[in-house]
């Protein structure tokens, strides 16, 4: 249809004012913009201002509801199953997130000059867990955690005697699920600090070498710097992840034993869809979106220092 | 660059262990699922336990429903961001950075912060138990992304492409259809296959949105399950591996849309 033409041939002619060459009429762009910006406000936007409204209201579901103000975060800060579900989430941040990069950033400076064959077929078994429904990876890891389960076998083999149930454990449960997130996760961290690690260009390691560094003097000066950017969305895309757990804790403890496993996410749908306290549900709702907004400027900040982001 | 056999075999023992423990769940769940279900004690691979437990989880509802609402949110989906895409990525026009910050307030919205009153809103309307509440909060959600998306890719097609189609006399929807979308077919399959499978894995929304289970997708067809057969691991296996299998299947043949395709959306967003 269209034969390129010689660059010469299209050069200017194109008025300021005209939204692009092949658009004269400054209604078009809205146009086309128009259906999804409908839908996307209609059932994202709005519905999430609905929920800031709720948070004001103390409301069971059906029937009239009370106008409380900010009652409801008033509420929160003296909430223990609140706080519990916060630190809940902290202590799966270390798993879901500190952990995957510590382990990443070893695996991937160890990967790093590559030059292994097959390395596709491992990047795709490496990558396997982030495609599977994260409901199929609780009933398997409700299967590994049971007490006959794969890990007690596991530990048989070693010598050790255990039928515990993992996830039945008050203790052991929370770290239990933190483990199936830093499986979760540490392949997907690993693959994309190896993406930023094989495009730091080789001359930048021969000069560090010439000036003498180590291995891991080596590492600190040249690839901890040139990944910033991965690192700053890996923190960003796991500890989301961390936060909004809910699938695995609903498929595999449902925040028990007792309030051991509950997180942000789930206490959300707890309070909402169990004990209809829809005022208190939404403020939760509101604190989470507050604060995976305030994770993603700050972290993805980390990354854009010095402009480390292509 | 040389590298030495020693680095070489460590790279290699690396991948290895880390390729196990990526999978190990997954083959144990697969071995699992072959084993023999409750009161059964005959040897060898028990194939049947994925006919029972088709049969039991009634399945085949759950997944035509799965591929009934990820075609309805793909298809919808697609088409909303390649022409909002296209606006944001080849047109100047007034308030264009306001409105694309706005689209990109929607990666960051997370769908418990959306569920309760779109719930109670839809009750009210009457049509919770249909695919559109179950549909249509997750075409909202992948529109955010994929215009996201598609605004980057029309974006880096050189400006004269457009030109030269202007001078050919194309309107924009011509153009947009023979010129921009040529070249970007690679990208549009990747997003296409990750809004596929965020639908088909979703879990919340339609546990939410469909409280008479009429438009339970498959995660939620597992979630019942598992009320019913927690004790049988042979079984629950089985139907773990149902859910999983056209995801993975779709993964074999598809891997480097699925791999780039999150590695990318990952680090642009």
């Amino acid at each position: 249809m269209t034969t390129p033409h010689s660059p010469a041939e299209v050069k200017v002619r194109r008025p300021r004012e005209r939204p692009s060459a092949v658009v004269r009429s400054r209604a078009v762009p809205y146009l086309y913009l128009l259906p999804g910006l409908a839908i996307y406000a209609m059932f994202m936007l709005y519905p999430l201002a609905r929920t800031v409204t709720y948070s004001l209201y103390e409301w069971s579901g059906f029937g009239p509801s009370v106008f409380v103000g900010l009652k409801n975060y008033v509420a929160l800060a003296s909430d223990r199953a609140f706080q519990a579900a916060i630190w809940h989430a902290i202590i799966l941040i270390f798993f879901y997130s500190v952990l995957p990069l510590v382990v990443g950033l070893v695996l991937a400076s160890t990967l790093r000059r590559g030059q292994v064959r097959g390395m596709g077929a491992f990047r795709a078994l490496i990558f396997l867990p982030q495609v599977i429904a994260l409901v199929v990876v609780a009933v398997a890891w409700r299967q590994i955690y049971a007490p006959d389960g794969g890990l007690n076998r596991l530990l048989g083999l070693l010598g050790i005697h255990s039928d515990i149930g993992w996830l039945g454990d008050a203790d052991l449960a929370l770290p239990a699920v933190g483990i199936v997130g830093f499986w979760l996760e540490t392949g997907l961290v690993m693959l994309l600090l190896l993406a930023g690690m094989t495009r730091i260009p080789n001359e930048m390691y021969e000069a560090a070498r010439l000036d003498g560094a180590g291995a891991v003097r080596e590492f600190f000066a040249v690839t901890l710097p040139s990944v910033r950017g991965e690192i700053a969305t890996a923190l960003v895309l796991t500890i989301i992840a961390a936060l909004k757990t809910f699938d695995l804790v609903y498929m595999t403890t449902r925040g028990g034993p007792g309030a051991a496993t509950t997180v942000p996410s789930f206490e959300v749908f707890n309070r909402a869809f169990n004990y209809k306290q829809l005022g208190s549900a939404s403020a939760v709702a509101v604190v989470l979106t507050i604060l995976v907004f305030v994770i993603n400027v700050f972290v993805s900040r980390i990354g854009e220092e010095r402009g480390g982001r292509r | 660059m040389k590298v030495s056999s020693f680095e070489r075999s460590l790279n290699y023992i690396v991948l290895i262990v880390f390729a196990v423990f990526a999978t190990a769940p997954m083959i144990m769940i697969a071995l699992t699922a072959l084993g023999p279900k409750l009161g059964v004690s005959t040897p060898g691979l028990h194939w049947g336990n994925f006919a029972d437990a088709w049969a039991e989880g009634d399945f085949a509802f759950a997944l035509s429903r799965s591929l009934l609402v990820a075609l309805l949110v793909v298809s919808v989906a697609l088409t909303l961001s390649l022409l909002a895409g296209y606006a944001f990525g080849t047109m100047r026009f007034p308030g264009s950075s306001l409105l694309f910050y706005l689209f990109l307030l929607g990666l960051m919205i997370p769908a418990e912060a959306i569920v309760i009153p779109l719930f109670y809103d839809f009750q009210a309307l009457g049509v919770t138990d249909t695919i559109w509440a179950v549909a249509l909060p997750q075409i909202a959600q992948s529109t955010a992304f994929g215009t996201f998306w598609m605004r980057a890719q029309f974006k880096a097609l050189p400006q004269n492409l457009v030109e030269a189609s202007a001078l050919d006399g194309a309107s924009s929807w011509r153009t947009l259809w023979r010129v921009a979308v040529p070249p970007t077919v690679p990208a549009i399959a990747t997003v296409a296959v990750l809004m596929f499978m965020w639908t088909w894995n979703e879990f919340l929304i339609p546990l939410v949105m469909s409280p008479y289970k009429t438009w339970a997708t498959a995660p939620l067809a597992l979630n019942i399950f598992q009320g019913q057969y927690t004790a049988d691991s042979a079984l629950m296996a089985a139907a773990g591996v149902i859910i999983a299998a056209p995801i993975v299947v779709a993964f074999v043949f598809l891997q480097r849309y699925f791999i780039n395709g999150m590695l990318e959306g990952a680090s642009k967003g």
